[in-house]
């Protein structure tokens, strides 16, 4: 059977994918950052997951104000990188894992969450980034990837209980999948940052280590902050942290935090990484 | 529809609720089109021109091409969206976010480094100075 064994949750900041694509990440200001990337990255090569599914928001990429699902789940073979408008990031194809994805939707949606279902998306930063986070630089991605597209830029964004509730439905399809596969989910974007507006630049780090801290300590706290908690105190594009929600919704309840990450800044925002494991 | 909403005393905030989306749906679908490469090459040609393509109110048109980055979010663009419109002009978020907030990209970068915008006096209108 497979075995959903972990979650990562990280920020997606396409200044991290730039960094590694012109080889920045020596650099004064990028150093910090990309040394606290390293546990993370032995990590990943350690437990070699087969197939991560990877919770992230498409910046007008794919989607754009003419069509916007909510959840939307990727089930082709492939996944090409988007052009966000410097053309195409040049990292490797990432590959799908369509048996999987179609189980996940079928259960999905039998459990009452009203999927849309992709065979053609094109990924942008959100997805490409944590993986250049995770993995590197490689040939090609080390594990398949099951894209999981959640709108966080079009006000209402799903709620944080709504996010969670589709995690746990995910392991649920994912526990009953006939394959032995191990699995891991991934909850991108946040922290705190708001690109836009007379605020732009605003970062709460408060805020980022009570939200750290309580994927452990306190997860009901954060299932129910609202959308205006959100843009309030994590700034307008912090809501983007409902992702992480989907990651912790699909672990045990008492995963462990393996190891965890913050800094600021990356380019305008404030960027953690957290590595939970099951027991 | 609801004018007054919870998130409405938040300072310099542009959110992308229902009002704000319906004001800026053909802005940011502009912004949209400069995703593809023959779309980028004809802007750059004849900015304005291109332009004519899409039903832009005569404030929006003018915000795109004076490059008023905070007056493009009053008018109902979205950071995401307006900022393919920096990425054409080789710009990056901290100049952007300079521009917005009425400093430099190297004051706006400064800032970043010592720890980004701080939370006091930002959180809500009234505590603004």
């Amino acid at each position: 059977m497979a075995n959903l064994f972990a979650g990562v949750g990280t920020s997606h900041v396409p200044g991290i994918g730039a960094a590694v694509d012109h080889d920045k990440t020596q650099l004064p200001y990028w150093k910090p950052l990309f040394d606290g990337y390293g546990p993370a990255r032995e990590w990943m090569e350690r437990e070699k997951p087969d197939v991560v599914i990877i919770v992230y928001n498409d910046h007008a990429s794919a989607f754009s104000l003419e069509l916007i699902p909510t959840f939307a789940m990727g089930v082709a073979a492939e996944f090409q990188p988007a052009d966000e408008g410097y053309g195409p990031r040049q990292v490797p194809v990432v590959e799908g894992h369509p048996e999987l994805a179609w189980h996940i939707c079928e259960s999905l949606i039998m459990d009452e969450f009203d999927m849309t279902i992709a065979n053609k998306m094109p990924v942008d930063h959100g997805l490409t980034v944590p993986l250049s986070i995770m993995c590197g630089q490689p040939e090609a991605w080390p594990c398949k990837v099951i894209p999981l597209a959640v709108n966080v830029i079009q006000y209402p964004q799903p709620r944080g209980s709504r996010c969670f509730a589709l995690g746990k439905a995910i392991r649920a399809a994912v526990d009953s999948f006939d394959e032995d596969l191990k699995v891991a989910v991934w909850g991108t974007g946040g922290m705190s940052h708001q690109l836009q507006g007379e605020r732009a630049g605003f970062v709460n780090e408060p805020f980022d280590t009570a939200f750290l801290n309580d994927l452990t300590a306190d997860k009901e706290r954060l299932i129910n902050i609202g959308h205006t908690e959100y843009m309030r105190e994590a700034g307008s594009e912090g809501a983007e942290l409902v992702m992480w929600l989907i990651m912790l919704g699909a672990l045990d309840k008492d995963a462990k935090e393996v190891y965890r990450h913050y800094h600021v800044p990356a380019s305008s925002t404030a960027a953690g990484l957290i590595i939970l494991e099951n027991s | 529809m609801r004018q007054d909403r919870p998130y409405s005393n938040i300072p310099g905030t542009y959110v992308l609720d229902p009002q704000h989306s319906m004001q800026g749906y053909e802005l940011n679908m502009f912004c949209m089109s400069l995703n593809k490469p023959k779309n980028r090459d004809k802007f750059r040609l004849d900015e304005a021109a291109y332009l004519d393509d899409f039903p832009l109110t005569k404030e929006q048109r003018k915000a795109v091409l004076s490059r008023d980055w905070l007056g493009l979010l009053q008018l109902g663009g979205n950071i995401y969206y307006t900022f393919k419109l920096a990425i054409f002009d080789r710009r990056n978020m901290q100049y952007v976010g300079g521009a917005m907030s009425g400093v430099s990209e190297q004051e706006f970068t400064d800032m970043m480094i010592a720890g980004g915008r701080p939370v006091e006096g930002n959180l809500y209108t009234s505590e603004e100075k």
